[in-house]
Formats: structure tokens, C-alpha cells, sequence
């Protein structure tokens, strides 16, 4: 099957090209990250970012014919219809919307800073117990869909609003995570974290588009949570 | 060579739970703490642990003991763990597990309110006698990914400094053995600088890549082990290495152990339920060295399914939708993933897969590595300035078979057991030793032979080799000459890698030199691996072998010691005197 894969090295290029390789599958159904190993056994050069190889550590995270994923966890037979077949070509880029350092790397740099700002770290004021802080399963449960995230930038590089000002707006992924400590019942510092959101940018340029929860790899919904965030902060202004 | 030095009081060299742990420990006292990962650190293998933190918190079972939980990881190591070891950890156990959760580590939690533990393998009450305990504190089935972000969170908060994508390459020491620290690279500019630390703590983590096999992420190439070694730094008990029970057949991939904790079982090709043949008290949650022989038993003996009879099946689909969902959602995205299999509908199939590295760097409990006075035998001498933590310690908590759930424990117990001792050390004044320009060079001169290589093979082809070799030579059953064999072909690989060639020398993200580095780490442990294991002529733990069936405790209830220098194997005495408890005595492991 045919690969078309963007090539980039600030020491030897100029400019970007797509380069295109030639790989045997065997006709398997391999996942795309097995598609790069593969590339890379001919050609050493091509370098990106992988290590868990199964989807929960978040660094193989690049634009695949179009469409933001996972590369360990997209098999071909989901990339797009004659992908697998040798039809079509495998196509791969960059995560769009962030500075590229070599190939399919990018940088990370204002994505993990937008997950700062958040303060991403839970605060309670109170003297910690001899045990642990008791929490209701109930209590437990809005944490789902929060707390596994895996920071693989999926989300946020395919929100047209960070496009636009990833300075100001935090996106999808760091918003998420500020709505995770917000819904955490041991945590006491709501009003702070409000507080900092309360600007028309950091949370406001949301426009609900949803390109973040079609890209999740992991199945999480932010444009959710950062509704609660905005429901939180209308409640509030009352 | 003239490089960029860079001092901290305390350098950590990895960002999974341990090293982080320690490092959060260091930088809440205000030390100046530094952080060398050669990833973002929640990228790190510890996010990959799926079914939970082993501890005796005393939630599923009020009157629970850590006593109980030191009786069984003793049994479980099959009594080559150290005693005064696993008591600190059993016993402090809890302390770290709170402090986690008052950190924010959203464990899932029982009606009480309180953390939920779930039964594991090779737990009980009362000593053995009071049947199945359940006593591993779980986040659903993502443990590891709770605590690794919790911590990598705790540890902004407190103003660790962080260098991400930076690759250690090599351990610094001045002319009479101290560390002072180590060489490492950007990996995204290729700047190479020397950090200059007082303290220098190795938490890089297992080597399951050195299999073909492996439930190991692919970073997991034993950096710290090998830089030690190259280092003269002996490792011990490093031909114990934990296959777990249930990898998916062809992909690798882990599926939890809470999986058969919450009531998942194990079945050949014709549906029987096998480990009540092999383990009739504990069945399916036996301790993890047992359950894997039993399972490979069934395939050697035409029992298994698939085209080549090669693996048997994990069946869950009686637990129903519900449990399967809520306590292990990961898992069954996982099976569909890589198995194609819904757990709900029908079972996984599953195949024992390396896991684990038991052996390491030794240890005592503030992680302060060890040598030993003759090499490979002698006293116990500190190496001074350099530490270990987690896996690529041994410390040993886990012997020659770790039970599931001690390796978070251990993570986090050891890591802050080191923050602590180096904390103290530091406020007391410690050394920095200082090393001269020729040490400094003698350091970098690995990163530089590769960056001259011309010609030669390439490094993924080596790779591969020497993968085969470790899975065909020292696998779940092991065999004198067939091991011969394998460390034969080791000192064969071992002069090609020395010769292969990096093409690519660029210097922005250039992953072909980091797989090139690594590729010589896999070697030192495989090949320290291949010789401590035929030569350890016993069975004991993970380490079976049919010329030696037998445990032998005349001979061998004692540590392995490899020294890297001479390739010889040392004995090191086991520790069997506790400090609260009475010894446990060695006895017929049975479950």
C-alpha cells in the first residue's frame, strides 16, 4: 500500500514535502502506528512520537487522512474506506495548529501551557485526615469522563477557536481538565477557579462546534463539560 | 569536549510514578530538584497499570493487617525477597496510598465513601489461613494513569523543573567511583549537557523490550540498568523476570489482573476451567509465575486454540455488562481494540507475555544503590551519589516473583523513601563529588562512537535479533543448553552492535540516534539476563528451568549478583530479619 507521509528537518530542509513510501502489509488490518514502524525499518530518518503502543499515554497523536487520532490505536480499516484494500493512499501529518519541529512532531509547548493555567492539581484548604478523604461512588462518578484524559493534543488541534487564539483560549483539553477538579467533591477552590475563566476568551470562545469530542480517541466530551463550566458561571453571575 | 553543566541539589532520571514521587518529595522541601525524562512524563509506563495499588488500607476488610499483605508478598517472592524491605513497604504502605488520594487520585470508592480494593493474586488473611483477600486500591482499571497524572500534577504545583524529551545517556563519576551525575541530550535539539547533582536517582523504569513479547511500553529499554552496568554498578536477581498470565495473543497488550479478581476465569480450547487442576485453593488468582506455567502447560499439551494451539481464553462475559463496564471499562476497550473481541459477548484470548523485570539495581530502603566489595561477592558498599527507585531497583520487595498491585506500591513507597533520605542528606550537607574533563569525555564517549558510525547493520534488524534470541533462550520455561546457546549468540550480537551504523546524525528530534542509544541498553540486560540465568541451577519464582525443576534453598535462597565487569554471578544474602515481625520462615510455596 502506498503512505504519504509529511517529512520536515529544520537541519537539511527548507520546506516541508510529502514524501511517499511503498509498505507490504500482507493484507492485515495493522494499525497505523505499525505502518510507521514499518516505514521506518526503510527509511531511519522519519521520526514521531509513540509509547505505549495501546492508547492510554497519549503521544502518537497526528492527523490521519484528514482526521485527528490515535496512530497505536486507528487500525487502516478506520482511517477511510480502500485505505486498507491499497486503494488509497495512508496519508500523515502533523497534529494542525501547532509549530512543527521534525516530521510528526510537534510542538507542545502552548497546549501544555493552556493545561497550567487551569492549575490542574486538586486544593482543599482543610487539614488532611489520617485516611483518605471519603467521596460518595456518586460523588465518584462525575469524575468519569474527566480524568482519562490522556493529553494527546487530538482535541484541542482540531478546535477552530484555538486556531484562532491559542494565547487566550484554553481549549478543549485544558478545559476539561479545569471542569475535573471543579466536579471533584474534595476539592474546595470552585470559586477560584471560576474566577479565572471569567474573561471572553479562556472559556467564552467556545462556539460549540464539537470537532473535539468527534477526535477523542478516548470517547470524552468537552464541549460537555465546558457547558457545565459555563452553566457554573452563569449560576454564579446571579 | 567542552559541554553546558547544569547543577542541582537532586537530579531524577525518569517520570513514571517512582521518579516523580521522589521528585515531589525533594522539590516540597524546596530543594532544587530536576526531573531528566526522555518523555513527557504522563507518557511514561506507569500509565499503563491498570488494576490498582496493593495495600492494606483497611477498607474492603476492616480488620485487614499489613502483616498479612508481608506474609504474602514474602511467599509470593518465593522467599528471596528481603524481609526488612517489604516490612517498610507493608508497613507504610498506607500512609503513601492516603497521601495519593488527598493528592487528588480519583480511586474509585465503596458505599462507605472510602477507596475501593479489589481481590488480586497471591492475597490473603490471616497469614494463609483466612482464604482470599481483597486488598488492591483501584482507579476502575487505570491505576496507573490516575496516579501517573496526579503526580505529574502534584509535582508542577510544587516546582519541580522539568526536562522533557531530554535523554539520559550516560552516568558521570570521578576517578574513584563517585556519581556526580549524567550526560544527557535534548532529544529536541540535540544539546548535550552535563547535570551536575548531588543526588542522582535512576527511576527509568523495566526493559520488556529486550523480549519480542512484551506488555512493555517501547521505551521500556532498560536505560538506567544499562548505564549502570557500563557504570561497574552490579545488578541483582536480574534473570527473574515476570511473565504475566494475560497479554492478547499477537498484540502484547495487558489485560488486568482484576480482571480474574473480579471473578474472570481462565479456559482452555474445550472450556474447562484448568487452574482448579493446577492451584486448587487460589484457581485463577494463584500468585502470577504459577498461573503463567499453568497456562503454558495447557498449550504445550495441545490444550490451547488458534490456528497453532498457541494460546487459551480469559472468560469474563458472565460478570455481565454491567460490572464489566463500570469496573473494567479499559479492558474492554482494549479487547475490541486489539483483540477484536467484545469481553461482554466472548472470551479474550490471552497468552503469558513478559512483564516485569524482578532484578535491578540493588538497594537498601532509602534506595541507595548498592556493589559489593569483591564484585560479584563481598560486602555491601554504597555507591555514593547514586539511587534507584521502582522497577529498576531491586530492593527487594518482590524477590524472584512480584505479586500484582506491589509495583505501584513500590513506585510510590521506595520513591518517597529515597525523596526523604536525600531530603535529610541534603539539609545535612552532602558531598558533590567533581569530576574532570576526562571523566566527563569517557561519559560522552558512547553518545560520539555512534554519531562517527560508518556502515554496519542497522539498529532495527539488531533489535530485532536480539529480541528473537531472548524469547526463544530465556523465556517461561528455560533449559541449560538451549540458554547456552542464547548467551552464545548475546556475545556474538554484542560485537556487531558495536559495530552497527547510525545513518541519520542530524540533530533536531532525531528518534534513530535515541533507538540507536537504547539498543545498547537492551543488550547489557539482556546479556546480564542470559548469564545469571544459566547459571542460577534452580527453579525459584518466574526462573523454571526442566534441568533444575526444583527449588533449591541449599544453594540459592539468596540474590543473584552480575558484575558487569568480570561477567561473573555472585551470591548476596537474603534479608530475613524484620524489624517488628518474627521471620517467615521458608516454606512449600502452594496456593
Amino acid at each position: 500500500m502506498k503512505v504519504s507521509i509529511y517529512r520536515y528537518n529544520p537541519d537539511t530542509d527548507r520546506e516541508p514535502t510529502m514524501k511517499e513510501y511503498e509498505v507490504d502489509t500482507q493484507g492485515k488490518d495493522l494499525m497505523v502506528l505499525d505502518i510507521l514502524a514499518l516505514v521506518k525499518e526503510q527509511d531511519e530518518s522519519l521520526s514521531y512520537r509513540r509509547s505505549c503502543r495501546e492508547g492510554v499515554c497519549g503521544s502518537d497523536g497526528m492527523n490521519i487522512n484528514g482526521k485527528n487520532g490515535l496512530a497505536c490505536i486507528t487500525p487502516l480499516s478506520e482511517v477511510a474506506p480502500g485505505v486498507k484494500e491499497g486503494k488509497k493512499p495512508l496519508v500523515l501529518r502533523p497534529l494542525p495548529g501547532l509549530p512543527v519541529i521534525r516530521d510528526l512532531v510537534v510542538d507542545m509547548g502552548v497546549f501544555y501551557q493552556q493545561y497550567e493555567k487551569v492549575q490542574p492539581y486538586l486544593q482543599n484548604q482543610s487539614p488532611a485526615p489520617a485516611i483518605e478523604r471519603l467521596q460518595s461512588p456518586e460523588e465518584r462518578a462525575k469524575l468519569d469522563g474527566l480524568y482519562e484524559c490522556i493529553l494527546c493534543a487530538c482535541c484541542s488541534t482540531s478546535c477552530p477557536s484555538f486556531w484562532w487564539n491559542p494565547e487566550k483560549f484554553l481549549g478543549p483539553a485544558a478545559l476539561l481538565q479545569s471542569y475535573r477538579f471543579l466536579a471533584d467533591s474534595r476539592d474546595d477552590a470552585t470559586e477560584e477557579r471560576l474566577s479565572r475563566l471569567d474573561d471572553p476568551f479562556s472559556l467564552f470562545r467556545c462556539h460549540g462546534i464539537m470537532n473535539c469530542v468527534s477526535v477523542c480517541p478516548k470517547g470524552l466530551n468537552p464541549t460537555r463539560a465546558i457547558g457545565h463550566i459555563r452553566s457554573m458561571l452563569l449560576e454564579r453571575g446571579v | 569536549m567542552s559541554i553546558r553543566t547544569i547543577t542541582f541539589d537532586a537530579i531524577v532520571v525518569g517520570g513514571g510514578g517512582a521518579g516523580m514521587r521522589a521528585s515531589l518529595q525533594m522539590a516540597q522541601s524546596g530543594f532544587k530538584t530536576a526531573l531528566i525524562s526522555k518523555v513527557f512524563p504522563t507518557r511514561s509506563h506507569t500509565v499503563s497499570a491498570q488494576g490498582g495499588i496493593t495495600c492494606a488500607i483497611a477498607s474492603a476488610d476492616p480488620n485487614d493487617d499489613w502483616r498479612w499483605h508481608m506474609y504474602d508478598t514474602v511467599k509470593g517472592s518465593d522467599y528471596i525477597g528481603d524481609q526488612d524491605a517489604i516490612e517498610y513497604m507493608c508497613q507504610v504502605g498506607p500512609e503513601a496510598v492516603f497521601e495519593l488520594d488527598h493528592m487528588g487520585l480519583p480511586f474509585s470508592r465503596t458505599e462507605e465513601g472510602r477507596i475501593y480494593q479489589r481481590p488480586f493474586g497471591g492475597q490473603s488473611k490471616n497469614f494463609g489461613e483466612g482464604g482470599q483477600a481483597a486488598r488492591t486500591c483501584a482507579a476502575a482499571d487505570r491505576t496507573g494513569h490516575a496516579l501517573l497524572h496526579t503526580l505529574y500534577q502534584q509535582n508542577l504545583k510544587n516546582g519541580t523543573q522539568f526536562y522533557n524529551e531530554w535523554y539520559a545517556a550516560e552516568l558521570v563519576k570521578d576517578a574513584n567511583e563517585n556519581v556526580c551525575g549524567v550526560i544527557a541530550f535534548s532529544i529536541e535539539t540535540g544539546e548535550t549537557v552535563f547535570f551536575k547533582a548531588k543526588a542522582t536517582v535512576f527511576a527509568t523504569g523495566g526493559s520488556g523490550r529486550i523480549y519480542s513479547s512484551t506488555t512493555n511500553a517501547l521505551i521500556n529499554t532498560g536505560d538506567g540498568v544499562g548505564m549502570a552496568l557500563r557504570a561497574g554498578v552490579p545488578v541483582q536477581d536480574i534473570e527473574m523476570w515476570q511473565f504475566h498470565p494475560t497479554g492478547i495473543a499477537g498484540a502484547g497488550v495487558l489485560v488486568t489482573e482484576g480482571c480474574r479478581g473480579e471473578g474472570g476465569y481462565l479456559i482452555n480450547k474445550d472450556g474447562e476451567r484448568f487452574m482448579e487442576r493446577y492451584a486448587p485453593n487460589a484457581k485463577d488468582l494463584a500468585s502470577r509465575d504459577v498461573v503463567a506455567r499453568s497456562m503454558m502447560m495447557e498449550i504445550l499439551d495441545g490444550r490451547g486454540d488458534g490456528p497453532d494451539g498457541s494460546y487459551v481464553y480469559l472468560k469474563l462475559d458472565h460478570l455481565g455488562e454491567e460490572v464489566l463496564h463500570s469496573r473494567l471499562p479499559g479492558i474492554c476497550e482494549l479487547a475490541i481494540t486489539f483483540a477484536g473481541t467484545d469481553p461482554v459477548k466472548e472470551p479474550i484470548p490471552v497468552v503469558p507475555t513478559c512483564h516485569y523485570m524482578m532484578g535491578g539495581i540493588p538497594t537498601n530502603v532509602h534506595g541507595q544503590a548498592l556493589k559489593m566489595s569483591g564484585g560479584h561477592e563481598g560486602e555491601d558498599q554504597i555507591v555514593n551519589g547514586l539511587f534507584a527507585v521502582g522497577e529498576v531497583a531491586c530492593v527487594s520487595v518482590h524477590g524472584a516473583n512480584r505479586l500484582g498491585g506491589n509495583s505501584l506500591l513500590d513506585l510510590v513507597v521506595f520513591g518517597r523513601a529515597a525523596g526523604l533520605y536525600i531530603e535529610d542528606a541534603l539539609r545535612q550537607g552532602m558531598t558533590q563529588y567533581e569530576p574532570s574533563n576526562d571523566d566527563i569525555d569517557a561519559a560522552l564517549a558512547r553518545v560520539n562512537r555512534w554519531n562517527d558510525s560508518k556502515g554496519g547493520e542497522s539498529v532495527h534488524s539488531l533489535r530485532k535479533e536480539l529480541q528473537t534470541t531472548m524469547q526463544n533462550h530465556f523465556g517461561v520455561f528455560r533449559k541449560g543448553d538451549l540458554m547456552e546457546e542464547g548467551v552464545q549468540k548475546l556475545a556474538d550480537l554484542r560485537g556487531r552492535i558495536a559495530q552497527a551504523h547510525l545513518d541519520d546524525k542530524s540533530s533536531a528530534f532525531n528518534m534513530a540516534r535515541v533507538e540507536a542509544l537504547e539498543l545498547d541498553n537492551l543488550l547489557e540486560v539482556a546479556e546480564a539476563t542470559a548469564i545469571a540465568a544459566y547459571n542460577r541451577t534452580e527453579s525459584r519464582g518466574a526462573h523454571s528451568r526442566y534441568d533444575y525443576p526444583d527449588r533449591d534453598d541449599e544453594n540459592w535462597l539468596c540474590h543473584s549478583i552480575y558484575d558487569p565487569r568480570t561477567k561473573q554471578l555472585g551470591k548476596r544474602e537474603v534479608n530475613f530479619k524484620p524489624k517488628t515481625v518474627d521471620t517467615f520462615q521458608p516454606k512449600v510455596r502452594t496456593y
